[in-house]
């Protein structure tokens, strides 16, 4: 077989891997929208929050110091202290609960009746102001985010495929940072599924999701639901933000992934956890596949910007409930 | 009570040529006895629910045709079959002595049928006024070059349109709502904002789905009344979905009945009165 | 006060459907009017051009386009900034194609190109709702900016990959280009402020717009009443693409005169005018305006005010727009979802029936 196949090959591999992240932010949104029927277009920017926040910790960050700095002409920056990864991670999870419960009191209450594309415009507001309001607190420059995870390519998977192929193949190459992120956020979908399968506040959610009316007579505030829902969806931008601030640092771009997890909610349905997951991948190995073998041969490269985005809407037009949702028929 | 208007004075009953009966078939001045819409055969499917089952039946120009039946009997999907937003799987349709192939929606409502919902739909952020316009987009010519320039062909198409419609709203009473957002209005007045705007359309077949249901009785008067005035004073069409009896027998012509998607009853209100299978049906439950 | 009609009572149809039913609104606008157009040019210099009222203008009428689409369609779309991106190219294609055609015709040219664009981007309208649509629409926003940002006939084989704006002149006055005056430059923006507001008006405000907002507010029953949706949507993609692709001709063409297309035209682009729309009103010319100035002197406030005034650094001032702009937006849909438009008629509500309140 020709090393092309190979490379073909693990281009699928670290597809799947790049799917398996998507996967982790689309879940975010789904499990939001299952609950309160709002489109969190903030997900993205709520996981570089979330990462912005556990660096600061860790290295001890003063928060706001450069507007203090501007305001009484201090130079402060540092407490001087590091922090344990762990307990930093702990101590972003608890500001990620603090933030869901400042949105619902903020921002929600107030729009509950509101038609559902209004609270997705609250939403992209709300990305605007945490983008603002992070950079303000925790300072814009790129931040290497390290909580020991392991680094660099796998060895062992390198070593042991390289019989696979001739002379010219060395073996698999895959990062173990991602292998590792594919992990987590394997264990993570598992457990959250679980989770609203087995407790009762997942049950609870699960009726939000299918009747508010039947919600409340369980007996559960819709309100202390909303709360608890983003911060769920907090503590997953934050497993996203660790793992993908891991892999490129901390900065802007990482809520862009935000909008990477947009078509693969519409290609799984926004209700459907499994479809996130099977979205996730199947966009993560489409947009890898098409750039190796038609984007960057012929058609110079980077169409992963758009290429997720034209399978959706492609598949979307001949296919407008997605990949697991019911067939929709429109009564009057 | 409700025929103490203008549309009953000096009318006497004449044998029906359906048979015996008081009901309006023969008072009605309109009616002609040709057929306007004819079902023949109508099934309708929802995956496995049959919405619709082997129904026939036609409406006669002129006249009030009345559809009734408990709650899922196939009534509002009827209308909907009617106005083409559902295709049945099986029948035909017959309209104005043709065929009709399966049409979408908009062009069905080119061709003179309009009708109101069994859940208001007004277009809630556009005041009474431009509600009942959009009754008249049927009758305007579309182009967005025309209107890009407002003076002209356009004002004065709009002019003649606006004249129309303000007869309207004399004539259901609303000038005092002219201007208000219909979402600000309360539940009756909607209902008949909703029958403004077909209206608007002067269509030759008049559909309404639950005109009346959620109103007291007062507004049940005021638009039983509007449904005979359309009815005697521009002798359109209607075919009426409602759940009250009385108000049933007191304005329909002849009266179709309905349970689990198929036709159970025909004729005129005192007909389907005495109908064993209707009573058993229908009438013999409580149904609202 | 003299802000009266006088009763509710007109005397035609006719003057009942004008756009300024009340004389002092009449007066107000034909004195705004005269004032940009015979006052302004003389007062105008680089910086006020530069920083404010070029980009006031084009931006106004990019936020009527996304106003007609959606504001009175009902379809939202996160595609601005990859339309104006058209727009601009078209324009600069023109431009070099054709270097004797006006450059009036150059930017109307482009608006019709980017109105094609738009249309073929709009039909997925039809079986897409919602926000699966306005998702939708970033396929064009992002396909859009590589295919400018890729293909090299789009910016003619230059080795930096930016377009830059040839000299061109109108009745022999410089309107784009290095040697172009600010008032000839604003001049001829204001030309097509005045011609499309006014087209936008006359297109949302008869069958045309009823057809939009059915569509808008219930589009089953828009189609069950006769709206075709094929018909209004499409129409509603390529009119509002017409403006957004002025716009972004304009935006190239006289305001910038070089472009680079991921910075010009990224998605941020897309996102300021949607927050224009929602700040000024949806579904109002004049709040486009309105969110149009907002949203570009809030900046330049804020910029005077924190790096000018307290000397601050810009990126910090920066971080701190973001903040700001993003709780506005929030603070509007909770408060005012209307926009600036709702509250300014409150206003002369309040002062129509001053000091008589009942
Ligand atoms: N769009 C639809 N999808 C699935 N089932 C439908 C749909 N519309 C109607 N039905 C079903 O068809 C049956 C008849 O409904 P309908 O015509 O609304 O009854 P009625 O108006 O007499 O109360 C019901 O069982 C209803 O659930
Ligand atoms: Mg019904």
């Amino acid at each position: 077989m020709s090393p092309g196949f190979f490379y073909g090959i693990e281009v699928v591999l670290n597809g799947l891997m790049t799917g398996v992240m998507y996967s982790l932010v689309a879940l975010g949104f789904v499990l939001i929208f299952k609950a309160s029927g709002i489109f969190n277009y903030a997900q993205g920017v709520m996981a570089l929050f979330a990462a912005l926040t556990l660096v600061g910790f860790q290295d001890g960050q003063i928060p706001f110091s450069h507007l203090i700095n501007a305001v009484f002409g201090t130079k402060i920056h540092h407490f001087g202290w590091h922090l344990p990864a762990i307990l930093a991670v702990l101590f972003a999870l608890g500001v990620m609960i603090l933030f869901a419960w400042l949105v619902e009191k903020l921002i929600l209450k107030h729009l509950v009746n509101q038609e559902p594309i209004i609270l997705f415009m609250a939403t992209i507001g709300l990305a605007y102001f945490m983008e603002g309001f992070g950079d303000l607190m925790w300072g814009a420059d790129i931040k290497t985010l390290d909580v020991g995870m392991p680094q660099g390519g796998n060895l062992w998977i390198e070593e042991s495929t390289a019989f696979l192929g001739g002379e010219d193949f060395y073996g698999f190459y895959l990062d173990n940072l991602d292998i590792w992120a594919s992990v987590v956020a394997l264990v993570l979908v598992v457990s959250l599924v679980l989770l609203s399968q087995y407790t009762k506040i997942g049950r609870a959610l699960r009726a939000v999701a299918d009747d508010h009316q039947a919600a409340l007579s369980v007996g559960i505030s819709l309100r202390v639901i909303w709360v608890i829902v983003w911060s769920v969806a907090g503590f997953v931008a934050l497993v996203a933000g660790i793992m993908w601030g891991s892999k490129s640092g901390v900065q802007f771009s990482l809520s862009l992934i935000a909008l990477k997890a947009l078509p693969v909610l519409m290609l799984g349905g926004f209700t459907s956890i499994p479809g996130a997951i099977i979205g996730g991948l199947i966009i993560g190995v489409g947009e890898k596949l098409f750039e190796f073998l038609l984007g960057a041969p012929f058609l110079g490269g980077a169409t992963e910007n758009w290429f997720a985005y034209m399978l959706a809407l492609v598949f979307l037009v001949f296919r407008p409930q997605g990949l697991f949702g019911e067939k929709i028929i429109e009564r009057v | 009570m409700i025929r103490n208007g203008r549309s009953f004075d000096g009318r006497v009953d004449a044998p029906a040529d359906s048979g015996a009966g008081t009901g309006r078939a023969a008072e009605t001045p309109g009616t002609s006895g040709a057929v306007v819409m004819e079902l023949r055969g109508i099934t309708l499917r929802f995956g496995g629910v049959t919405a619709i089952r082997e129904t026939t039946f036609d409406i006669q120009e002129g006249e009030i045709r009345a559809i009734i039946g408990p709650n899922g009997a196939g009534k509002s999907s009827v209308l909907n079959v009617i106005n083409g937003f559902y295709h049945p799987q099986e029948g035909e349709i017959w309209y104005q002595g043709r065929q009709r192939g399966v049409l979408k929606p908009h062009q069905i409502a080119h061709q003179g049928i309009a009708r109101t919902f069994q859940n208001i739909a007004l277009f809630r952020g556009m005041t009474t006024l431009d509600n009942i316009m959009t009754g008249r987009l049927t009758r305007m010519k579309s182009g967005i070059f025309r209107q890009l320039a407002w003076w002209g062909p356009a004002e004065r198409e709009e002019t003649e349109h606006r004249e129309a419609v303000e007869q309207i709203i004399d004539f259901l009473e609303i000038q005092a709502i002219r201007k208000t957002p219909v979402g600000r209005l309360p539940y009756g007045l909607q209902k008949r904002v909703e029958l403004g705007r077909a209206l608007a359309a002067e269509p030759s077949l008049l559909l309404l789905d639950e005109p009346m249901a959620g109103m007291n009785v007062e507004e049940k008067e005021d638009m039983s009344r509007f449904i005979l005035d359309v009815n005697d004073e521009f002798g359109t069409t209607i075919a009426l979905i409602e759940h009250d009896m009385g108000v049933v027998m007191d304005l329909a012509d002849r009266v179709v009945v309905m349970d689990y998607g198929r036709k159970i009853g025909d004729g005129t209100p005192d007909d389907v009165r005495s109908n064993e299978a209707v009573i058993n049906a229908y009438l013999g439950v409580a149904h609202d | 006060m003299l802000y009266r009609e006088v009763g509710d009572f007109k005397a035609s149809y006719a003057a009942d459907q004008a756009t300024f039913s009340i004389a002092f609104d009449r007066w107000f606008y034909h004195g705004i009017l005269a004032f940009a157009i015979l006052v302004v040019p003389f007062l105008i210099n680089d910086y006020w051009a530069n920083a404010v009222i070029l980009p006031f203008l084009i931006y106004s009428i990019a936020a009527i386009g996304l106003n007609i689409l959606t504001g009175y369609c009902g379809q939202v779309s996160l595609g601005t900034g990859g339309f104006m991106a058209v727009g601009a190219y078209a324009c600069y294609k023109l431009m070099t194609a054709f270097p004797e055609l006006n450059i009036f015709f150059c930017v109307l040219l482009s608006g019709g190109v980017t109105a094609l664009v738009g249309a073929v981007f709009g039909l997925p309208s039809l079986r897409i709702k919602g926000f699966y649509l306005a998702v939708a629409t970033l396929a064009a926003q992002f396909f859009l900016v590589w295919l400018f940002n890729k293909v090299a006939w789009f910016y003619n084989y230059s080795a930096s990959g930016q377009i830059n704006a040839p000299e061109r002149t109108v009745f022999g006055f410089e309107v784009t280009g290095p040697e172009a005056m600010p008032w000839s430059a604003y001049l001829f923006c204001l030309v097509f402020v005045i011609g499309l507001a006014w087209a936008a008006r006359n297109m949302t405000r008869g069958s045309n717009g009823r057809r939009w907002m059915a569509i808008r507010d219930m589009d089953i029953a828009a189609e069950i009443i006769g709206v075709n949706p094929l018909g209004a949507k499409l129409g509603a993609f390529a009119v509002s693409s017409f403006y957004v692709g002025v716009a972004g001709a304009l935006f190239f063409s006289v305001y910038l005169g070089a472009v680079e297309v991921t910075e010009a035209f990224g998605i941020q682009k897309s996102f300021i005018v949607l927050f224009m729309i929602i700040i000024g009103g949806l579904g109002s010319i004049f709040g486009s305006f309105a969110g149009a100035a907002f949203m570009v002197l809030l900046p330049v406030l804020l910029k005077n005010i924190m790096v000018g005034k307290l000397g601050w650094a810009t990126d910090l001032a920066a971080h701190f727009e973001f903040a700001i702009v993003g709780a506005l937006i929030v603070f509007f849909l909770v408060v005012e979802p209307h926009g600036l438009a709702m509250l300014w008629r409150i206003i002369k509500e309040k002062l129509r029936l001053w000091p008589f309140p009942h």
